[in-house]
């Protein structure tokens, strides 16, 4: 069945009771509390001197600063681990959902032999514990780069590779089922209009599957802009990203607590705009893809 | 390899499931039409093989060596340990063995519980956020931002608000609301299990949200209104409609909650650090502990197989169900 | 079927070719060559306030080396929580830095890899001797008995700081000497929310220090002239009791100090909220937390009885950063310079003035910046009283699980739990047992 997702839900065919009402508010009410708590304490630490950040917790702090947030830029390399986050994300990314636009298409539109061997073993990588792996990885890495010259290890294209590869079986699982919900008239129409196979992809499914594939996108960043463990050990200090980066603001005797929070905000800044600007796809691409 | 696997005719089967299509036209060779999924498949299959597949069957090689740090230097010359590392870790009565058996308990239970809550606060926000309301813009945003704050600064700061004498938690609910004798700790002893999973549900039940509120979408709404006339109340339409058409939906994000949340390795290694307390010592970290602290990566490899195999049971018993089911629900 | 079969099989044996390709990870060659004669790298510690004051106090110096002897040292500043991966990583890949900065207690450790250059009577010789290293920083430099794996490079020690004002209001006219004295004046001080010390109950490491130190004081040793663990021991359990009975019995460490693990301690002392802390060179935090000079002071860390010294008057264990060249260098010639360099009498003075540590060259300790009211008890106990941990293979296995028990005693403790001698015992026991078997 085609799913045409987006469109503005009519008013309730029925009044809703008040019971229901005010289990909405209630519910939502304290979820909306647990939801912003943190952020809350990230917001005033942030702006507390450092004395006050150690000591006990008040609602109403003895005095405001924003040096933090100046500070944050000298106390470790921010911008610089902003910059290798950015680059290795958005790389993973963009790579991730290629591949897995590639290998959605097979799967919904060809039969072949192997196709559930493959789709079986692509998923169930999805379910390996990265300490099994993260040793013997680098050891590849490191030979590959001796055998070719190509350096996987403490660069980023090693990063990226690993991540866009955490992405890869949930995007090509959510995307096959997209790919299936648009019409295979569609792309046999196109077919017939002397398209190859790929340019009835590109011309025709991927325009269809937008929204699917701005979700797996977001996903796909998502799990590369937090990954700590293998970031920790592959990366260096002109390659070290945020997720190990931020760590820095705990040193030998100090913790600036402030500064994480001043720091951790500035930097989430960007991408919650981002998601922002995205989630209208976003909500609208999950919902093919995981319905079917 | 797979490439040059034998000819099996693809597009017969396809174009039995769509007999309308148009006739093929003759490109440029067999081979290659054939080829062609195994062509745009090679990029994943190759990556996972580099990234995933090799690195597991080296680990799994590795699980039967004594590899420590005599060794790591080079490991060809570590010894054979057979199934030493093996015997070490499922030794019950030992205390490794022991340690590692509560770890894997430990962690079910954290998954269930996690995975419950995600799934139940994600659902009950979308059921509730169905309807348009004033505000539900704002609110849809702001539940977002705990699966957008990279994980280190969102799992810090829980951190710091759940210090026993400085934490705003222990301030609200002991020196102000005044419901306990004494500031209870949460980061040590047995409260760190509850303070793991608090971080856990809020790092992970928007992502549940967000599924759930796409799969509302593809409820048709004619279905509602029928009911309605039928004299379903709100609740009824929920308990009658909402909820199993949501079940496709269930299916996939179960089980990526399931495999995310028994895997987490970054929430509890921020949270407690290197040593996590023996209530919310979840298997991720009892096996970093037991591999990368001690040097000891035989028996660290040992637990991790252990964990895979449960894991593709699990995962594999799961799939043989669920696609039962959705063979019955296609047919 | 046969033929996902034949796949399956092809992906095997693809496998196991590269398995046995990566398994010839590290060369096995040792003592390095001189292909790159003209760079190194050199990974550093994170020792001052943040990664970029590290910077900031070593390029001038690498510059200077640069000079003399046209070496240009590419510098990293490694943070703490990823040093010991990282020099992992590099061990097992044979790729790492040239020269590096190690913790002085995982020296053992590191020295079993087989992945640094020995220091030989030889080579020893390329930086100006042996003799000119304090002997108890060199006695933390791998195991006994075998050529040392790195040098000293950064020493400190333990002692007791004591905050003025609060001693003086609690009536106290000199600074404690012996346990005894602590918990006496930490009962005086230990009343309105103030408490008479401090610690960090969940830092494993610190837990580790704290006990190593008692259980010299009680004759023990966690570990046999064999090098076997030996957890169990009267004088190892009575030590690791005294230490939890300081907030279980003598109620003068606050409950909440169980949970530490990121240097509270130090900001209670800085905000007067604890009058006593057992550390090593924390002057500069405290300045960083806002407390005056004049506020504070240091004396020797306490004794069970008597005056420090060697065995029982132990009352610190030699705390500091190494310096080692990993064998896998392409530039051992240069490796060695650089070596001597940081090692030489001007440099040992300014990075040491630097860090506010003390230089474990004896030359150089002569420098009137260490002879301060700060320094210098620090000073006296490396010369006199501090002692290395075990210089075993197993160092870091022998932190995880003794200091874990430690953290869990505490855990213990603060929760108002009983902490008795056979509860010590017993998990010393379970610690012991949780090491490899040898």
């Amino acid at each position: 069945m085609p799913r045409t997702a987006q469109r503005k839900a009519p008013p309730s065919p029925m009044a809703p009771p008040q019971s229901f009402l005010w289990a909405r508010r209630t519910f939502l009410t304290l979820l909306t509390v647990f939801v912003v708590l943190p952020v809350f304490v990230m917001i005033t630490s942030s702006l507390k001197p450092l004395e006050d950040v150690t000591g006990k917790f008040q609602w109403i702090p003895s005095g405001l600063t924003i040096s933090p947030y100046f500070d944050i830029w000298d106390t470790v390399p921010l911008a610089d681990y902003f910059m290798n986050s950015l680059i290795v994300a958005g790389a993973a990314t963009v790579c991730s959902v290629v591949i897995a636009v590639f290998a959605a298409y097979a799967v919904s539109r060809y039969n072949f032999r192997g196709k559930r061997v493959f789709t079986v073993t692509v998923l169930s990588t999805q379910m390996f514990p990265g300490i099994l792996f993260l040793l013997p990885l680098f050891l590849i890495y490191v030979n590959i780069g001796n055998a070719t010259g190509i350096a996987l290890f403490g660069s980023r294209a090693g990063l990226i590779i690993t991540y866009l590869t955490f992405s890869l079986p949930f995007s090509i699982w959510m995307l096959i089922g997209y790919f299936d919900s648009v019409p295979r008239d569609l792309d046999e129409a196109a077919k017939v209009d002397g398209c190859g196979p790929l340019g009835a992809l590109f011309r025709v499914i991927v325009p269809a599957a937008i929204p699917g594939i701005v979700a797996v996108a977001v996903y796909a960043f998502m799990t590369a802009w937090g990954e700590v463990l293998f970031a920790s050990v592959m990366t260096n200090d002109t390659t070290r990203t945020l997720a190990v980066g931020l760590q820095g603001y705990s040193t030998q005797n100090d913790v600036y607590w402030n500064q994480v929070m001043a720091a951790s905000l500035v930097v989430s800044l960007p991408v919650v705009a981002g998601f922002l600007l995205l989630q209208r796809y976003l909500v609208a691409g999950l919902t093919a893809g995981a319905v079917k | 390899m797979t490439t040059t696997a034998a000819p099996i005719p693809g597009e017969r089967t396809a174009e039995k499931k769509n007999p309308g299509a148009a006739p093929r036209r003759r490109r440029s060779g067999r081979l290659r039409k054939i080829g062609l999924p195994y062509l745009l498949l090679l990029p994943a299959l190759l990556l996972e093989l580099l990234v995933h597949l090799v690195p597991m069957i080296i680990g799994i090689v590795v699980s039967f060596r004594q590899l420590t740090q005599f060794y790591i230097r080079d490991w060809a010359t570590a010894p054979w340990a057979g199934f030493d590392n093996y015997a070490v870790s499922v030794d019950f009565d030992a205390p490794v063995g022991e340690a590692l058996v509560q770890s894997f308990l430990t962690t079910c239970l954290f998954t269930l519980l996690s995975v419950s809550l995600c799934w139940f606060l994600g659902t009950a926000a979308a059921v509730f956020m169905q309807e348009t309301f004033r505000g539900r813009g704002f609110l849809r945003t702001l539940f977002l931002v705990p699966y957008a704050l990279p994980v280190y600064a969102a799992v810090i700061t829980w951190a710091f608000m759940f210090q026993r004498d400085n934490g705003i938690i222990n301030h609200v609910i002991h020196d102000q609301l005044g419901l306990t004798d004494s500031p209870p700790f949460w980061l040590i002893g047995d409260n760190a299990f509850v303070t793991l999973l608090v971080v856990s549900v809020w790092k992970g039940w928007p992502f549940a949200f967000l599924i759930m509120m796409a799969g509302l979408q593809n409820i048709p709404r004619d279905i509602y209104e029928a009911a309605a006339l039928d004299g379903a109340g709100v609740w009824q339409q929920i308990r009658r409609i909402t909820l199993p058409s949501l079940r496709p939906v269930n299916q996939v994000l179960v089980l990526v909650l399931f495999l995310w949340t028994f895997n987490d390795f970054n929430t509890p290694f921020v949270l407690f650090g290197k040593a996590a307390p023996a209530s919310a010592d979840l298997i991720s970290i009892h096996i970093y502990q037991s591999s990368f602290q001690t040097w000891n990566f035989g028996t660290g490899s040992a637990m991790s197989v252990l964990l895979l195999l449960f894991l593709l049971v699990v995962t594999g018993l799961y799939l043989l169900f669920t696609s039962r089911g959705k063979q019955a629900t296609d047919a | 079927m046969r033929r996902i079969r034949a796949a399956a099989v092809g992906a095997v044996t693809l496998s196991l070719v590269l398995t046995a390709a990566a398994c010839g990870g590290g060369s096995s060659g040792s003592g390095g060559s001189n292909d790159q004669p003209k760079t190194l790298t050199y990974w550093a510690s994170n020792q001052g306030a943040s990664l970029e004051v590290d910077k900031k106090v070593l390029q001038p110096e690498l510059d200077k080396f640069e000079k003399e002897t046209g070496i240009k040292v590419k510098l990293e500043v490694v943070p703490w929580g990823d040093l010991l991966n990282r020099i992992l990583t590099a061990t097992t890949s044979g790729q790492g830095p040239d020269v590096l900065n190690i913790g002085n207690t995982w020296s053992a450790s590191l020295q079993a890899t087989g992945a640094l250059l020995p220091w030989d009577e030889k080579n020893f010789e390329a930086i100006g001797g042996k003799d000119r290293f304090v002997e108890s920083a060199l006695g933390s430099t791998g195991v006994q008995g075998e050529d040392p794996a790195a040098v000293p490079l950064y020493s400190m020690a333990y002692a007791l700081y004591y905050n003025k004002k609060m001693f003086a209001d609690a009536g106290i006219q000199k600074p404690p000497r012996t346990w005894d004295e602590v918990a006496e004046a930490g009962k005086k001080l230990s009343k309105d929310g103030k408490w008479g010390l401090g610690a960090e109950g969940s830092n494993l490491s610190n837990n580790i220090h704290q006990v190593f130190v008692l259980a010299k004081q009680h004759g023990a040793d966690f570990f046999t002239a064999e090098g076997k663990a030996d957890f169990t021991s009267d004088g190892a359990v009575a030590a690791v009791k005294q230490y939890v009975d300081l907030m279980a019995k003598d109620k003068i460490i606050a409950p909440g100090n169980a949970e530490y693990a990121q240097n509270q301690s130090l900001s209670d002392f800085a905000k007067d909220k604890t009058a006593m802390v057992l550390w090593q060179t924390a002057a500069a935090t405290f300045e960083s937390q806002g407390m005056k000079k004049e506020e504070w002071d240091v004396v020797p860390a306490p004794v069970q009885s008597g005056k420090p010294g060697t065995g029982k008057g132990t009352n610190s264990m030699v705390a500091g950063i190494n310096m080692a060249v990993f064998n896998n260098t392409k530039n051992i010639d240069g490796a060695k310079k650089f070596v001597k360099f940081m090692t030489s009498d001007e440099e040992q003075t300014v990075l040491n003035k630097a860090y506010g540590s003390i230089p474990p060259v004896k030359a150089a300790q002569e420098d009137d910046a260490f002879n301060t009211f700060a320094l210098s008890p620090l000073r006296e106990t490396l010369a006199t009283s501090a002692a290395a941990l075990p210089q075993v293979p197993e160092e870091s296995q022998f932190e995880t699980v003794v200091g874990t028990a430690v953290k869990e005693l505490f855990a213990d403790a603060a929760a108002g739990r009983p902490v008795t001698t056979a509860s010590v015992k017993a998990k010393l026991e379970k610690a012991q047992q949780q090491m490899p078997k040898k």
